[in-house]
């Protein structure tokens, strides 16, 4: 099999714009007749949902949770990347383009890439006049800070709560549409299924999670936005229902699963505190603007800490070990998010980790607070501040930047951010892994396309920070709405999907059957208690550090542990009325599923790259050993019955506009 | 720690519904609300029991999902917390906590803890948004500055979460603080102005037929609020409101 990108010719940066002028179109009486379903409500689900339905076109969006509104995309904190250089730091188009191929480690396709860079000053034109508030200076015009891997201010931001105003201006755009009757919204809605029918897709099957009824929708396309796989790992930043199944059931209906082992390990996350834990939370990488990451360069001292003998306050610089800074003086702590991990796991794994568990180190915002305070001091001609005057103004400034990170701290840990340092450590944030997509964002089985998370497409091996918001963006509300009406234009004639036709009959008596084995399962042991136990071979094998071994093992084990789950889980109530319970079981069962593709990927790619390290794979200074002559592809899986028998096709990475180099953030 | 709780069962909207009361043992201080409620549903599911239905999604207190009442409050005791944000330190060994939904006419329970909030997302419908195209085609992000004071009025006033513990709150049931939240993110940025008495008409409108009380100045709603969207916002609605309606209506 081979998969064709459908790269469009000529230049790169006129690729996007001839491929848009030369798309064929579909008339607007014509798209009244057309049917689109989209999965998924965050920002790449609604601004595409909302924009197609402006086109013309019928528009079903689906989502489970109890509103739109509410879809992972709104926790995104720290801001959205854009090349408008409005700072006139010499940033543009090809700087952005530049900086995510050189952050995602060359394993992302070019063309792709520069779209996004191309595509990106328009969201924040967008953006504004839909009314998102973003920060602003005293002049009333935009403002921006810096994130980890460029050295430009390219970053618009709304305090620490970025991905919230821009989901709630998607969502208002999809609410102007609902209101106009062009989208019809299905809350508390969950695709059980894509109907693939002479190898288009048709439609899916969906269950409402209130009342239990299967569904079936036709559509001419049907767009997964459906966000990532991060649960898998059990701990993660992600919602408690955010989950792979759209993806792996489309997986099994023939779309390819690209670089499912990339997932990013976020470096500065509150660490888990006991066996209860349910999620971890995510401190903004905004904050290493301003906090310097640190240990004590002694094990003796890491040890009093860790006991509580010995306050990180008391320690003198002197013998504080600042790392990243150290290692890397050219970025310092603002290196990428997959070298931040990696070093702090590095120096926690030799003993120098500070919390009780030995699994944190700390992110100590009192050089800043000193910093600003002087500046306030002089700007208020305040002659010889005190410490303590000092102190206060510097606060005062911190708390202006990053307040509601500091308080969200607080409440979580009792400690004061303020007066103590934060402790911190790496934990499974987003999946740069997804459905395979040629350039207009279809996967290889026609009318069935990804965007968002849910594709593999624009990050490579490892996500530069706060372009998750303006990827979900791009697809949404600029990409996937043109490219759509190119493969619709030869659906004008089909007429309406006839939804009583034999591929629906049958997917949906298998959605049906399979709920049925669930809820009569019988077994004794919870949906929990198997994730939980998924989660920790997926850390503890498929995490920040791989090797072959491990990852054999971790294969093994989760093929046990899925015969485990259908023979022995339980799950109560009933499946014809609300059970969370239940759509949590339907999830965990494809994560099993999910889990091992992820470490056979993992185990084929015998290279060191961005969020995928192989610890056979590494340089003397403990680097990422990437292998561009053997590895410079895409690997893309199909299924074939299970998982461990998936079949890898490769998607051969071509550099044509920036030149393979050592990522060196020294 | 070791507690006791009283928590409303209802097996849908037309079921009654009744307290029950579940003991806890050994739970750590450090939890979660919804942390200790996932300990107590594993154990109702050994005991081969239904467990106990509740919203929840993000865990960090920025969806809006997560929504109980807890010993009389909404997101119970503590201030600008969501329940997801409330740890069990909050509370002394040996407590009895009561556990209801949020109740409002506008709300009806789904089942025990989970209600349908859809009426929010309808009123957002009515109004809730600039009549703008999605074509990135606009003018340039800064051509219009706005004053640093407004847009940041306007932001304090988008970080409404949309959980309903203002409704919850509310004697009245009243959704003045939510909706206002909204009109006045709008009327304080002059992308939202061209529309903004239609809009404040409209969203008000779809408020009323919803089945939301009216406000009557209290306060409590701006109390409990996890996120302190503050009355100076229904003081500005009322304001909008007034104005569109005397102004000339199309």
């Amino acid at each position: 099999m081979k998969l064709n990108a459908n790269i469009p010719s000529g230049p790169i940066g006129e690729k996007w714009g001839s491929h848009k002028s030369s798309i064929r179109l579909v008339s607007p009486a014509n798209k009244r007749n057309i049917d689109v379903v989209v999965i998924g409500t965050g920002l790449a689900g609604s601004s595409a949902a909302a924009s197609l339905a402006e086109m013309g076109y019928n528009v079903k969006a689906f989502c489970f949770q109890d509103s739109p509104r509410r879809a992972h995309s709104i926790a995104a904190q720290g801001g959205i990347n854009a090349a408008k250089n409005y700072q006139n730091d010499g940033d543009s188009v090809h700087r952005l383009f530049y900086d995510t191929i050189k952050g995602g480690d060359y394993r992302s396709r070019e063309a792709n890439v520069y779209r996004l860079a191309e595509v990106s000053a328009n969201i924040i034109d967008q953006c504004v006049a839909q009314g998102v508030p973003f920060a602003r200076d005293y002049g009333g015009l935009l403002d921006n800070r810096s994130f980890g891997g460029v050295q430009v201010s390219r970053t618009f931001y709304a305090k620490g709560q970025t991905g919230q105003q821009l989901l709630l201006g998607a969502y208002s755009a999809l609410n102007r549409q609902i209101s106009k009757g062009n989208v019809k919204m299905y809350n508390r809605h969950e695709m059980m299924d894509v109907v693939v029918e002479d190898g288009k897709a048709r439609g899916i099957i969906a269950r409402n999670l209130t009342t239990g009824e299967i569904e079936r929708h036709g559509a001419h396309a049907v767009l997964l936005c459906t966000g990532g796989y991060g649960n898998v790992f059990f701990l993660s930043t992600n919602a408690m229902g955010s989950n792979g199944s759209a993806a792996w059931k489309a997986h099994r209906r023939g779309a390819m699963f690209a670089n499912p082992c990339f997932t990013q390990i976020h470096p500065t996350c509150i660490p888990q505190s006991g066996e209860y834990q349910s999620k971890l939370t995510l401190m903004s990488e905004s904050l290493r603007n301003d906090g310097r990451i640190w240990v004590p360069k002694d094990k003796k001292d890491a040890e009093a800490i860790r006991e509580g003998k010995l306050k990180p306050t008391d320690l003198p610089e002197e013998k504080r070990d600042y790392y990243l800074e150290r290692r890397y003086p050219a970025f310092g702590n603002l290196v990428p998010r997959d070298v931040a991990s990696r070093a702090a796991k590095e120096r926690c794994d030799e003993g120098f980790g500070v919390n009780a568990t030995g699994q944190a180190v700390f992110l100590d915002f009192s050089s800043a607070i000193e910093r600003y305070g002087k500046t306030e001091a002089t700007q208020l001609g305040i002659a010889n501040p005190s410490n303590e005057k000092i102190i206060e103004l510097g606060e005062k400034v911190v708390s202006s930047k990053y307040g509601n990170l500091f308080e969200m701290y607080e409440k979580i840990k009792d400690i004061n951010p303020y007066k103590s340092p934060m402790m911190i450590y790496p934990a499974v944030h987003y999946t740069m892994g997804g459905l395979w997509v040629d350039y207009n964002l279809m996967t290889n089985v026609p009318g069935l396309y990804a965007l968002g998370e849910a594709n593999f497409s624009d990050h490579g091996a490892n996500r530069l920070g706060a372009s998750a918001l303006m990827q979900g963006l791009a697809d949404g509300y600029f990409v996937a709405p043109y490219t759509v009406g190119d493969y619709l234009a030869d659906e004008i004639r089909t007429g309406a999907i006839d939804t009583n036709s034999e591929a629906f009959e049958k997917a949906e008596a298998e959605v049906v059957d399979r709920i049925d084995k669930l809820i009569n399962n019988n077994g004794t042991r919870s949906v929990d208690s198997f994730h939980r136990a998924l989660g920790k071979i997926m850390w503890d094998k498929c995490g920040m550090a791989r090797n072959a071994e491990g990852l054999k093992e971790a294969i093994n084990d989760i093929k046990a542990l899925r015969e485990a789950f259908w023979n022995d889980v339980k799950v109560p109530g009933r499946k014809d009325m609300y059970n969370p319970e239940l759509d949590k079981a339907g999830r965990v069962a494809d994560f099993l599923e999910l889990g091992e593709l992820m470490c056979l990927d993992a185990l084929t790619r015998e290279e060191s790259c961005g969020g995928h390290f192989r610890e056979e794979h590494q340089t003397e200074e403990g680097e990422a050993l990437r292998d561009d002559e053997n590895f410079a592809f895409v690997s893309c899986w199909k299924y074939n019955d299970e998982p461990s028998k998936a079949e890898l096709v490769k998607e051969e990475l071509t550099f044509e506009n920036v030149e393979l180099k050592t990522r060196s953030y020294k | 720690m070791n507690l006791t709780l009283k928590i409303w069962r209802q097996n849908g909207p037309d079921d009654k519904g009744r307290m029950e009361i579940y003991p806890v043992q050994d739970i750590n201080p450090d939890m979660s609300f919804l942390e200790m409620m996932d300990v107590l549903n594993e154990q109702i599911i050994a005991e081969g029991k239904d467990p106990i239905a509740f919203d929840h999604d993000c865990r960090e207190g920025i969806c809006g999902m997560c929504s109980m009442f807890i010993n009389g409050e909404a997101h119970g005791p503590g201030r600008r917390i969501t329940t997801c944000q409330l740890h069990m330190r909050s509370f002394n060994d040996g407590d009895t906590i009561v556990v209801e939904p949020w109740r409002a006419a506008a709300f009806p329970v789904i089942k025990d803890l989970a209600t349908d909030r859809s009426a929010f997302d309808r009123i957002q419908q009515a109004g809730g948004y600039v009549s703008v195209n999605t074509s990135g085609n606009t003018i340039d992000a800064n051509a219009i500055p706005v004053p640093k004071t407004d847009a940041d009025r306007a932001f304090d006033a988008a970080t409404c979460i949309g959980c309903g513990a203002c409704v919850a709150t509310c004697k009245n049931s009243s959704a003045m603080l939510f909706v206002s939240a909204k009109v006045s993110q709008y009327a304080l940025l002059p992308q939202g102005k061209v529309e903004a008495k239609e809009r404040v008409r409209k969203m008000v409108n779809q408020m009323d037929l919803e089945g939301f009380g009216n406000c009557t100045n209290t306060g409590a709603c701006e109390v409990e609020c996890p996120v302190g969207i503050s009355l100076e916002n229904i003081a500005r609605m009322n304001r909008e409101y007034l104005s569109a309606s005397l102004s000339s209506a199309e």
